[in-house]
């Protein structure tokens, strides 16, 4: 373990790849502080960039990206109560109320210290859990990478929609269909290519993404005449108070962030729960734990209810990265996406990954630490700065949007075709998104299909044709049992709500 | 009787379904491989059934969660010009070029959106996609067709 930290420390540290942190948390840190933007458009517009680079230094540009995003949602969910992201929804419970009171700086200043805690313990935990994990890893057979796959798709699908789990699987089966189109890749036989050329390649990951999220966002702002601008412009961001915080504060924070911390690491591990529910989680959690005279502040600015869903959510995002680097199975949206841009690169993570590519596996790893760090130093005192971002008008952010989403598809292919299979794909996800069809489990289904249709075929062709191979192995078995607890489980609930 | 939004979204999946699962079953397949256990139409004919089925179970359960739009209050209007704009703009680009078709698109979608300060237009239109394409044509050397400034000169 200690040659593989030195190889990603070697790795991480070259001017080039602290460079690309230092871009990565600060361009993530602004998109993500833009209300409807969240991590998954930011990771989004960088994948066409990231493909001139070495394997490793994209994806450390793009783990600097995912955190400078989760803080960035953190600082608009604090100054105008519109988080970038669900995961943030839980800071503004009572990050929101402290700004009133004219402590906003305070707030944001507790929200970047329990993030660095949150994500730096967490990425201890990855450091000790990864290795094991890809060892353990090295036992799984394919029906029970396919059940893995299906119970990540079913999860996301279950916590990723609330209330809305038919309509998520609908969205499942979409992106399971749009990765289907193309040749076969065992028999190179052609699939739904309508005899067009440009399909016989597939569709491609970085259209399908950029189309789901960063365009079809940019178009529902639009779409519903929504300026999430608007309230920034009302308030004086020059004026959040001071950043420092007292003997008390303190205090409070130090017995709040270890117990966040491991809450939110193990829910991110977790398929499909990821930042969002680790964080209400951790909030409610922290409500149990404290006295009654602090439970009372919970809502109006307390500052453990500030710090847990912030630890919490920070933790989950290292959380997040164990699936997909142990078992190259990504838990949410955003890792799948990271996922697409990592066989992109032509390397395929999982439990190999750790022997064929250490310098990618560690240097992920200890990235994520001077990705804390940037973002603790860079960050905090650039916050009054860098919040005036929010006050960016609509209608200049828009076409930006628009402009870098086109660009970056054009750059991929030169060609009309994937632009207008872009725009259309973007103009469906708008209609779909309006009517809460979440778009997250349709991107993890997108990234996959081809993993899936290869586990199946092998699991298959071993059984004879037999479905048989579900329960033939008792991990697979367990796996099963889980995915129709959850599928279960939410048919029960839907009745129940029902009723 | 009033039919919601998300259920006939749903019909139109299931008659989707229905389509993709008819393709799937019109995959040539080699002759060796049609009875093979797993061949390349296997997977769509499952996903096929698949979507037929949530779909299916979706038109026929009551809803739990409706999602209540009111269309009254969204902006078709400026919509439809964005997209329209999108559209031409990838018609243009190869012909045209990269520089001129992005900085027009810029600047007509920042009219269409109700932006009047003609300054900063100009500035984040013409100027910003040359800087934009000098970062990566004349730095990271990706190559951006441009059959406009080829033409006057400007690039090789």
């Amino acid at each position: 373990m200690i040659e593989g930290i030195l190889i990603g420390l070697e790795t991480a540290f070259s001017i080039k790849n602290l460079m690309m942190v230092m871009i990565g948390c600060f361009a993530g840190t602004i998109i993500g502080m833009l209300p409807g933007l969240g991590p998954m458009t930011a990771i989004a517009l960088m994948i066409p960039i990231t493909y001139g680079f070495e394997p490793s230094t994209g994806l450390i540009l793009m783990a600097g990206v995912y955190y400078g995003a989760v803080f960035g949602g953190s600082t608009s969910s604090i100054l105008i109560n519109a988080p970038g992201i669900p995961g943030t929804v839980a800071t503004s419970f009572d990050g929101y109320p402290m700004a009133q009171q004219g402590k906003a700086g305070k707030a944001l200043a507790i929200a970047a210290y329990s993030s660095f805690a949150g994500g730096t313990i967490a990425a201890v935990f990855l450091l000790i859990a990864a290795p094991s994990l890809s060892k353990v890893s090295l036992a799984f057979r394919s029906p029970d990478y396919f059940g893995l796959m299906i119970l990540g798709l079913t999860a996301v699908s279950a916590f990723s929609a609330k209330g809305h789990f038919l309509k998520a699987m609908m969205m499942v089966v979409l992106g399971l269909m749009l990765a289907s189109v193309g040749q076969d890749t065992l028999s190179d036989i052609p699939r739904f290519t309508f005899q067009n050329m440009n399909l016989s390649d597939g569709i491609s990951f970085v259209l399908v993404v950029m189309a789901t999220f960063a365009m079809s966002e940019a178009l529902t702002i639009i779409f519903k005449a929504n300026d999430p601008t608007r309230v920034a412009k009302q308030i004086s961001l020059s004026q959040l108070g001071s950043i420092k915080l007292d003997k008390d504060e303190t205090k409070k924070m130090v017995k709040t962030i270890p117990r966040s911390s491991v809450l939110g690491f193990i829910i991110g591990v977790l398929p499909g729960a990821g930042s969002t529910i680790a964080s209400f989680l951790a909030y409610g959690m922290e409500r149990n734990f404290v006295n009654d005279e602090e439970k009372q502040k919970f809502g109006k600015g307390s500052v453990n209810g500030l710090a847990a869903p912030e630890t919490a959510n920070n933790a989950a995002c290292s959380g997040s990265f164990v699936p997909l680097l142990t078992l190259g199975i990504p838990g949410s949206g955003t890792t799948a996406v990271m996922l697409g841009a990592l066989l992109g690169f032509g390397i395929q993570p999982g439990p190999r990954l750790y022997q064929t590519n250490p310098e990618i596996f560690w240097s992920v790893i200890m990235s994520m630490y001077i990705g804390m760090v940037i973002l603790l130093i860079l960050n905090l005192p650039l916050i009054p700065y860098i919040a005036r971002v929010l006050a960016t008008p609509r209608t200049f952010l828009i076409p930006l949007i628009l402009f870098f989403s086109v660009t970056g598809i054009y750059l991929m292919s030169f060609n009309n075709f994937d632009i207008f299979l872009m725009i259309g794909i973007a103009v469906v996800a708008t209609i779909l998104r309006l009517y809460d069809f979440p778009m997250p489990p349709l991107i993890l289904a997108f990234v996959l299909g081809g993993l899936m249709e290869e586990n199946l075929r092998r699991s298959l062709l071993i059984s004879d044709g037999s479905w048989s191979f579900l329960w033939d192995r008792p991990l697979t078995l367990v796996i099963m049992v889980v995915i129709i607890v959850i599928v279960g489980w939410q048919i029960y609930r839907g009745i129940l709500i029902k009723k | 009787m009033k039919i919601s939004p998300s259920k006939i979204i749903s019909l139109l999946f299931f008659i989707f379904s229905g389509f993709y699962l008819y393709t799937a079953h019109q995959i040539q397949v080699f002759t060796f491989d049609e009875n093979a256990a797993f061949n390349a139409k296997t997977f769509p004919i499952y996903l096929g059934y698949a979507g037929l089925m949530f779909s299916a179970l979706y038109i026929i359960l009551p809803e739990t969660k409706p999602s209540n739009v009111d269309l009254s209050i969204l902006d078709y209007k400026k919509t439809i010009m964005l997209v329209v704009l999108m559209v031409l703009y990838g018609i243009t680009i190869l012909r045209v070029g990269y520089f001129l078709s992005t900085s027009i698109f810029l600047v007509l979608s920042y009219i269409v959106l109700g932006e009047r300060k003609w300054l900063w237009i100009f500035l984040l239109s013409f100027p910003f996609v040359a800087i934009f394409m000098y970062l990566l044509h004349g730095l990271l050397n990706i190559y951006l067709r441009d059959p406009f400034l080829q033409y006057i000169g400007v690039m090789g």
